[in-house]
């Protein structure tokens, strides 16, 4: 289990190697706290969308799930897609109205941010690995958590050097986005080392 | 009683924050798309299973065509495609009580009275379950065996490869892998697809003189018979294949079929 | 007319999805490894702009706000299904290469961007035609990185040599970088810079600027 947290966290990391979630990556990042924030939600979003999506699959989509229905050969996976999307959606939704509740100072803070994780690949893309290479229940659970903290490792350090670059005398054409390409290929390459990396 | 059109105008005239036309709309979106993608996928199955079963046959003889010789083999034994029987892995014996036609390996794999798990410190491959049966194909001429074809799959870095394993008659000599089924990194992972990078395994050995599997993919230039070139870029891709030549070939997998078969032939 | 022809003709460099706008990166790395990925990928891509910003702006004027996003994305996410349906049961080699690509395009931000930002708000017409633009300027970023990641890392351009490699007999040496992803990045950093310098409009102000002795006095 602790070498599937490591590798989901370094060797799989889904913004640095995998590249999902690189639009919200680059385009929230130039404000270290907005970094921290959304980093932080996507990864309770992670933790809880996996094992649920996890739990849906086995329980209604794949062949067989329907076999107490008197159905045994209904086989629905082809609406895995659209089934993981609802349930992130649904669980963004629920997110947001129970910060904006017990925890109103952080949801103000989130902002536009939280809604905009329902659209993050990142997200999805977690749901479909796990969905692909049929993990179990505890395994979808430390697959989320993984995948959320190595996605929000990326945004923070990413947030943080892009604070420092402002101070910087770059050419005008490179200016803020320019820069940020740049600085992210240079740090998917730094962690592709970590792929040789065995336990 | 009103008319269904006027129904339907005043439903859609109400406002959108109506609690009604939220449920009603949203309702009617997932029925419209649900009945859209189901009915399309319904409907288009059979002509996409036509074409899956169609591929992995163009796939056998491709891969059939690469062998040299072997076309000339099959015409003097008087066949024209290879012959399919169905093996128990565990024991490494033919299955005389099923046909070979009726045999579906890929619900094999994953039915729980069809397959078997995978101990985790075996499952190189990641595969988790097996089915207890496996297809294997052959040539063989006058009773000698000339080619056997074995099925293998695994985990590569982002799909499940199946691919097709043809070994000469000393079922140590590698005739020629094929690949049937991947959705690697285009570009990266997706050349194991690629006929150079196929063209380097015939001749290949699968195992060592004590008979240990060691054949594998390796990073850069191979530098024996128990090595094959790597591919840039792909690394977790090649590293998927070996693992799944390893647990194949080896005693979880087709490793007591091939060990019988040397041992009492056909 | 003159405002149609803006909206198709904007997106393709004043306001790219990818240089600009930040939208539709993450395929934008995995498939340019060779020119005919990239090309299949932004045809699929456009198909689906048009033809979800279409759908979309027929219906957005009953679209409840508190459940657009879910709609939306549901309509997307089906479309996609069913043009990959519909390509696995009758163009079936065309499918092979774009199956992965699938689950890319349902994702992508810039089809669920643009139906947000402009079919919700727009007709039919203006918005079909804001999905060509975007997609029009989403591939042209992808033919341009496509085309030198592949012919610097394997000296081909659509399986044709160009470059013969040293492993081949020829001269070049084919750059190993342009075959991992971060490639990418950087020529998409580059291209931004190139198009900046010609499009000075496009330059973001400094966050921050030094304050040098001259200023101070």
């Amino acid at each position: 289990m602790m070498d599937l947290l490591l590798a989901s966290i370094f060797q799989q990391n889904l913004a640095l190697s995998f590249f999902l979630g690189v639009c919200t990556f680059l385009a929230v990042s130039e404000r270290f706290d907005t970094a921290v924030g959304l980093g932080l939600a996507l990864i309770v979003v992670q933790t809880i969308t996996v094992p649920l999506n996890n739990l849906f699959l086995n329980g209604l989509l794949i062949e067989g799930a329907w076999g107490w229905a008197g159905l045994p050969e209904v086989d629905l996976t082809f609406l895995d897609l659209i089934a993981f999307i609802g349930v992130i959606a649904a669980m963004v939704q629920i997110l947001e109205m129970t910060l904006d509740r017990f925890a109103p100072l952080l949801y103000r803070a989130l902002g536009i941010y939280l809604p905009l994780i329902t659209v993050n690949c990142a997200v999805l893309g977690g749901s479909l690995f796990m969905a692909e290479r049929q993990y179990s229940f505890t395994e979808s659970v430390t697959y989320g958590f993984g995948g959320g903290v190595g996605w929000a490792l990326a945004i923070i350090s990413f947030a943080a050097i892009r604070e420092r670059l402002k101070y910087s005398d770059i050419p005008a054409g490179l200016q803020g986005l320019g820069a940020a390409f740049l600085v992210t290929g240079l740090m998917s390459l730094g962690f592709s080392a970590f792929a040789g990396v065995t336990p | 009683m009103a008319d269904p059109f006027s129904l339907w105008r005043g439903f859609l005239a109400r406002p959108n924050d109506d609690k009604f036309k939220i449920f009603g709309i949203a309702t009617l979106v997932a029925l419209v798309c649900a009945v859209a993608v189901s009915v399309t996928s319904v409907l288009l199955r059979p002509y996409q299973e036509a074409h899956v079963e169609a591929e992995r046959q163009a796939q056998m003889e491709r891969m059939l065509d690469t062998l040299p010789g072997l076309r000339g083999l099959m015409q003097e034994a008087g066949v024209d495609s290879l012959t399919t029987r169905l093996v128990d892995l565990e024991t490494g014996a033919f299955v005389t009580d099923k046909e070979p036609g009726e045999f579906d390996a890929r619900a094999a794999a994953t039915d729980p009275e069809q397959s078997v798990a995978i101990p985790s410190e075996m499952d190189v491959a990641n595969l988790r379950t097996r089915a207890r049966l496996a297809p294997v194909h052959f040539l063989e001429r006058d009773g000698t065996l000339q080619l056997v074809v074995l099925p293998i799959s695994g985990s590569g870095y982002q799909s499940t490869i199946h691919a097709m394993l043809a070994l000469e008659a000393d079922l140590t000599t590698i005739a020629a892998l094929s690949i049937i089924e991947q959705a690697e990194t285009p570009g990266l992972g997706n050349r194991i697809e690629d006929p150079n990078w196929l063209a380097l395994w015939p001749g290949k050995q699968i195992a060592d003189d004590t008979g240990k599997i060691v054949i594998s993919v390796v990073r850069g230039q191979a530098t024996g018979p128990y090595e094959v070139d790597g591919i840039t870029g792909a690394t977790r891709t090649t590293n998927g294949i070996s693992a799944m030549l390893r647990y194949w070939l080896g005693d979880h997998g087709f490793g007591p079929f091939l060990t019988r078969l040397r041992q009492e032939g056909l | 007319m003159a405002s149609l022809l803006r909206t198709l003709t904007g997106p393709i460099i004043a306001n790219n999805p990818v240089t600009l706008q930040i939208l539709g990166v993450c395929s934008a790395l995995a498939v340019t490894t060779s020119l005919v990925t990239a090309l299949t990928m932004s045809v699929a891509l456009t198909v689906v702009l048009c033809l979800s910003t279409g759908i979309i702006s027929l219906i957005s004027k009953h679209i409840p706000p508190v459940i657009r996003l879910i709609v939306q994305i549901i309509i997307i996410a089906s479309l996609v299904i069913v043009i990959d349906g519909l390509l696995r049961a009758f163009a079936f080699e065309i499918s092979r290469q774009l199956s992965i690509f699938v689950g890319l395009i349902v994702t992508n931000c810039l089809v669920l961007g643009r139906a947000e930002a402009f079919a919700m708000r727009n007709p039919p017409l203006p918005s079909i035609l804001d999905g060509l633009g975007n997609g029009l300027g989403y591939s042209a970023v992808l033919i341009i990185v496509g085309t030198i990641r592949e012919l610097l890392g394997a000296g081909t351009l659509l399986g044709v040599t160009i470059l013969t490699p040293a492993s081949e007999g020829g001269w070049f040496e084919p750059l190993n970088l342009m075959q991992l992803a971060p490639s990418a990045f950087f020529i998409i950093g580059f291209l931004i810079w190139s198009i900046r310098a010609r499009w000075s409009d496009q330059i973001e102000p400094p966050k921050y600027a030094l304050k040098t002795r001259r200023d101070a006095r």
